[in-house]
């Protein structure tokens, strides 16, 4: 998986998650939450939706690592393809 | 209540199976429409029931509703009906001094059921339970869905109550406005049953469940060939002012709270109690100062079971059995199903417009009346116009024994 391909991936959960939002013009290099409107509670829909759909666990602590698409890209690509090889 | 302040209704929102405003209601009523369908509900196949069509998106974001519940939306759809009913300036409240009493039979079925559900798809791994389940299933979740939709600061609470829910929530907001705890009142009553098998099942299992191949033919309260139940969503929530608050401000009213009672069984967890029922009638009666001849509209609370509706019908026969020739009796489950926690809201605002057109509906699909229920006054299968429409008694009862009579009389100024 690419790191587009990633953020594309990270952009279908918040679409469900966000609904009313427009993701048109997401900034990857700026705060998802500077963006569109995400509370604490969404970022766990976050975190939820990535263990459901794509089986990758994100550690408590590593939760400042979905702050922006470049940040989910950068830290999400490599579990993404760490499960790929092991499938 | 003499020395108390007068508590008026100003303002009406609602969603039953056949109507998404009062005057949609009002017209099936009068016009004999059921809005009973079929519908499949998990582990038990097709069954009747009552299945609001109300666009929730009509107030709500789709966020709103993706985080929130059936019971939630339901709220919020009614009380922004009821406001716009009002005429209220909202936006000018003082937001704490705006009380909701939301009425509900249960609350947390749907969503525990759907989670537990959704979790055997994960081979039951707690990891997979949504973080979402507790601010879904509290008690208070639709009363504190429709606070934080409207930004209301002052208490907002649901009151259970089980099927005598949608009267308490009346009867307690116009206690907390008589009390001064608060101004202006949303109140009444939700339910968002029929997404949980559970109440069906239960119905079911105690032998209360309707079966109908017609399911607009299955609610049929005092019918020889009644069976049992319809389980139905809906809700039905009013503004109640002090009625100088409601002068001063030029608002419509639609009815005077003139009494209430709130009374217990204490005799089966299920079954109910005739003679407490009767008691309940005659102690609202007291405390609106009204004989049972004052009475002329009277809106079971006859859910279509073969042995309630009779007792209601002794209980109601105890109270109007003697001279009350202008007292006429009906039912609203025979087209929207039992209701739940919203029953008794929905039921007294389907009557309420009869202040005004002096039209008693009907209860539908009697073909074959119970003997046992040929209660003297019972408006059956046609409106009946009378002559006069002064008073309305409202029953609702529940489970555990739970019973509750409203009285509304026709606004005098």
């Amino acid at each position: 998986m690419t790191q587009d391909q990633c953020k594309a991936a990270v952009l279908a959960i918040i679409a469900d998650i966000a609904p009313d939002e427009d993701l048109s013009d997401i900034k990857p290099d700026v705060r998802l939450r500077d963006q569109i409107d995400l509370d604490s509670m969404d970022f766990l829909d976050i975190v939820m939706e990535l263990r459901k759909r794509h089986g990758i666990e994100v550690p408590e602590a590593e939760y400042g690592q979905l702050a922006s698409l470049d940040s989910c890209a950068e830290y999400l690509t490599p579990k993404f393809n760490a499960l790929a090889a092991k499938s | 209540m003499p020395s108390l302040p007068r508590i008026v209704i100003t303002g009406v929102g609602l969603t039953a199976p056949n109507g998404d405003s009062l005057p949609e209601f009002r017209g099936n009523l009068l016009a004999g429409v059921s809005g009973v369908e079929t519908i499949e509900v998990r582990y038990m196949g097709p069954q009747p029931a009552g299945v609001c069509h109300f666009d929730p998106l009509k107030y709500q974001k789709k966020k709103e509703m993706r985080v929130g519940t059936r019971a939630g939306s339901i709220s919020i759809y009614c009380a922004r009906e009821a406001l716009a009913d009002s005429g209220v300036d909202f936006p000018s409240l003082p937001k704490d001094r705006v009380g909701i009493y939301i009425g509900c039979t249960e609350h947390g079925n749907v969503e525990t059921e759907n989670e537990v559900y959704a979790l055997s798809k994960f081979n039951y791994d707690v990891k997979f339970w949504s973080h979402y389940h507790n601010p879904r299933t509290v008690a208070n979740n639709p009363a504190g869905e429709t606070s934080l939709h409207l930004g209301v600061t002052g208490p907002a609470y649901t009151i259970g109550a089980a099927c005598a829910a949608g009267n308490l929530g009346l009867i307690h907001a116009a206690q907390m406005l008589r009390l001064g705890e608060v101004d202006f009142a949303l109140c009444g009553g939700v339910s968002e049953s029929i997404r949980t098998f559970g109440i069906f099942a239960g119905f079911k299992s105690q032998g209360a469940l309707a079966a109908h191949s017609d399911p607009q033919r299955a609610s049929r309260p005092f019918d020889k060939a009644r069976n049992g139940i319809v389980v139905s969503e809906g809700g039905c929530l009013y503004t109640l002012e002090r009625l100088d608050d409601a002068h001063r401000r030029g608002a419509k009213v639609y009815g005077e709270i003139a009494g209430y009672c709130v009374n217990s069984d204490a005799s089966d967890y299920v079954l109910p109690n005739p003679g407490r029922q009767a008691e309940c009638m005659r102690k609202a009666l007291a405390v609106a100062g009204m004989g049972p001849s004052d009475i002329h509209i009277v809106n079971t609370h006859a859910t279509s079971t073969p042995l309630g509706d009779i007792q209601e019908c002794q209980a109601m026969a105890a109270v109007f059995g003697g001279d009350c020739p202008d007292t006429w009796i009906n039912n609203t489950k025979s087209y929207i199903g039992h209701a739940m926690g919203a029953a008794g809201a929905l039921e007294l605002a389907g009557n309420l417009p009869a202040f005004g057109d002096l039209v008693v509906h009907p209860t539908i699909n009697v073909d074959d009346l119970d003997p046992e229920c040929a209660l003297r006054g019972l408006v059956v299968n046609q409106p009946r116009k009378v002559g006069r429409v002064d008073a309305i008694l409202n029953n609702s009862f529940g489970m555990l024994g739970i019973n509750s009579a409203l009285i509304v009389k026709r606004f005098v100024g």
